[in-house]
């Protein structure tokens, strides 16, 4: 039995529906990401589990209690929003031991536990501040500690870090993760930032229009993606039009050249599909026969990067992306010349045709 | 270029005139007790008049009453629409606007005719006149605790401290009743100025209140009356400046957010 358990849950709102299909288990300490772009659902399915929303249908059960119509305030949840949410007339250590306040806890026991959370969340000296003389990085690190001080058996972060600049996000996701592993909280993430949701979580729940596209590892939903919309969705994809030449073989026709893909197709004979194909599947040269397709292609821009060097080619009207790594005997390919570069045929990822 | 301020300069001037010339006209009236020279002695009676210090003391009293049950029954009323039924908002505006519309007269007459008779009996008390006071109170205590309300995230802090284990009375009585600070002080201050002022439902309802004093003395005496106008003057302006004061001080407790 999993620590947290969401059945087939379903939210309209009037005719809308805004959620359905929804389950998902999630064991005690997992770090589970909600990535999806605005509108897909994931915020509301967070606040159905923190109980502002009620769910139209399903169960949600907490440590095997079902939490399906239990008030927010006595689920035990923390919440962190985007917004902060910090209570503007309390100083920092009052808004930290608010819920402690709340349960009747004494002054002596509160003081000590926002002591101790403030020295988790690195603000050791900003007790007596008001949230208004704090930085926002400051202020989400004490809305952190302030949900965390509670000891909830469940945190549910709402898109904490996109009101922050680009390297305070960076940093303090770390430090979010780090403290979240040392507590073993369970952790519910929503974000529409992949890079994000990939860095942190145990699991990512891929989400579209309110369904669930996908669940796994980072790993699992980058290199195997279920459907299209995660393939696309996460990370840089190439994706260039071929047609099914035989589908029990796996042959194809793209641009002109043959190439072979892991038979069978679920694509009928004839079909026309896309190739999709990550940037760092694709090497310079000839490839083994055995193993690789070789394309012919034109390179129209070379960018270095830093670690990574990403040359764009040209395939017919097509252009696309390949990443090299960076070492310092690199011969940076030329711009304009003909090239050919090659990919692992079962790195192709074969998706429904669309319209070049 | 002299010409081009001209015109704007002339209306501050005029609207000055307009609005300062008859206080002017008012306190060197009010100066004019004595025969023959300018002395305050209007003044020196008005505020040694038992009867001022009675019903001034009285009055306050009643806008004291006034000012917390008008708190505690707006503030949470508009709370809860604001949070939970926004679609009753227009409904909420429309009725704290009455007030606007009818005449006190109206009220006053309509609490008579309903409390004085079986089950309600309550013209005899005091209390009818302060739920009359509330109802005048109403545009602004309303108006001034949703322009609170809106300024912060009201939802978010709900919701935070919902998440934190508290109740409703506890996110109203420590969330948001302290983030309504300033909010709160402006309708005070308001209602405050509108009861000590107020004079039909104190008359009707036949109690000794400040406004119906104010009546009395301009029927009985000639100098007085100027020096109480110019007395409530300086009392409203006392307030707005308070209201001032405090105000300065939330600059600084304005809620910095994220986007959403």
């Amino acid at each position: 039995m999993s620590f947290l358990e969401l059945e087939n849950i379903r939210k309209s709102f009037g005719t809308s529906i805004a959620v359905e299909l929804f389950n998902l288990q999630a064991e005690q300490g997992e770090f589970v990401s909600f990535l999806g772009s605005s509108g897909c659902g994931k915020t509301t399915t967070l606040r159905m589990i923190a109980g502002f929303e009620q769910p139209t249908a399903g169960e949600i059960k907490v440590g095997g209690q079902n939490i399906t119509h239990q008030p927010p305030n006595k689920r035990q949840i923390g919440m962190v929003f985007q917004s902060y949410a910090l209570f503007p007339n309390m100083t920092v250590g009052d808004n930290i031991g608010f819920g402690l306040k709340v349960a009747g806890k004494k002054a002596v026991e509160i003081k000590g536990r926002v002591d101790e959370m403030l020295r988790l969340v690195d603000l050791p000296a900003m007790g007596k501040r008001y949230p208004h003389q704090l930085s926002g990085g400051q202020q989400q690190r004490v809305a952190l500690a302030r949900a965390i001080a509670i000891e909830p058996r469940l945190l549910l972060l709402d898109e904490p870090l996109s009101a922050l600049d680009a390297k305070i996000r960076v940093s303090l996701r770390n430090e979010l993760r780090a403290i979240q592993r040392r507590l073993g909280i369970t952790t519910i993430y929503v974000t529409h930032d992949q890079e994000e949701a990939m860095s942190l979580s145990d699991r990512i729940v891929v989400m579209s229009k309110g369904r669930i596209e996908q669940i796994g590892t980072p790993f699992e939903i980058y290199n195997y993606p279920a459907t299209e919309f995660v393939a696309s969705f996460v990370g840089t994809l190439n994706m260039l039009s071929a047609q099914v030449v035989n589908a029990a073989k796996g042959e194809l026709i793209l641009a002109g050249k043959t190439i072979f893909v892991p038979a069978p197709l679920n694509q009928p004979d004839g079909a026309k599909v896309t190739v999709a194909l990550r940037p760092e599947n694709l090497e310079l040269g000839q490839g083994p026969e055995a193993t690789h397709n070789t394309l012919s292609a034109k390179i129209v821009d070379v960018s270095f990067l830093g670690a990574v060097v990403r040359a764009r080619l040209k395939l017919l009207d097509k252009t696309f992306a390949m990443d090299i790594f960076n070492s310092r005997n690199l011969a940076l390919p030329e711009v304009g010349a003909e090239t050919l570069v090659s990919f692992p045929k079962e790195s192709a990822l074969i998706l429904a045709g669309t319209d070049a | 270029m002299k010409k081009q301020r001209f015109w704007p300069i002339l209306m501050i001037v005029l609207g000055a005139i307009y609005f300062l010339l008859p206080l002017y006209a008012t306190f060197e009236f009010s100066l004019r007790e004595r025969r023959g020279e300018y002395s305050f002695d209007s003044y020196a009676n008005v505020l040694a008049d038992s009867q001022f210090r009675d019903s001034f003391i009285y009055s306050v009293v009643l806008a004291l009453a006034t000012i917390v049950v008008s708190l505690l029954l707006i503030v949470p009323t508009a709370f809860w629409v604001h949070l939970k039924l926004p679609q009753l908002r227009p409904v909420m505006e429309f009725i704290t606007l009455l007030p606007f519309v009818i005449p006190p007269i109206v009220l006053v007459f309509g609490l008579i005719r309903i409390y004085s008779r079986p089950p309600f009996v309550l013209v005899s008390s005091p209390a009818l006149l302060v739920a009359g006071y509330v109802v005048l109170s109403f545009p602004y205590m309303y108006r001034s605790v949703d322009t609170g309300l809106r300024a912060i995230d009201v939802r978010s802090l709900t919701e935070a401290g919902q998440s934190l284990g508290a109740g409703w009375l506890t996110i109203l009585f420590r969330v948001i009743f302290p983030n309504l600070r300033i909010s709160l002080l402006n309708g005070a201050f308001l209602t405050f100025a509108i009861v000590l002022g107020e004079f039909t439902l104190a008359t009707m309802l036949n109690w000794p209140a400040f406004g119906p004093y104010l009546a009395l003395i301009g029927q009985n005496r000639a100098y007085e009356p100027a020096a109480l106008a110019i007395l409530s003057f300086g009392l409203t302006w006392i307030c707005i400046g308070l209201i001032q004061l405090f105000s300065r001080g939330s600059r600084e407790q304005t809620q910095l957010a994220g986007t959403r």
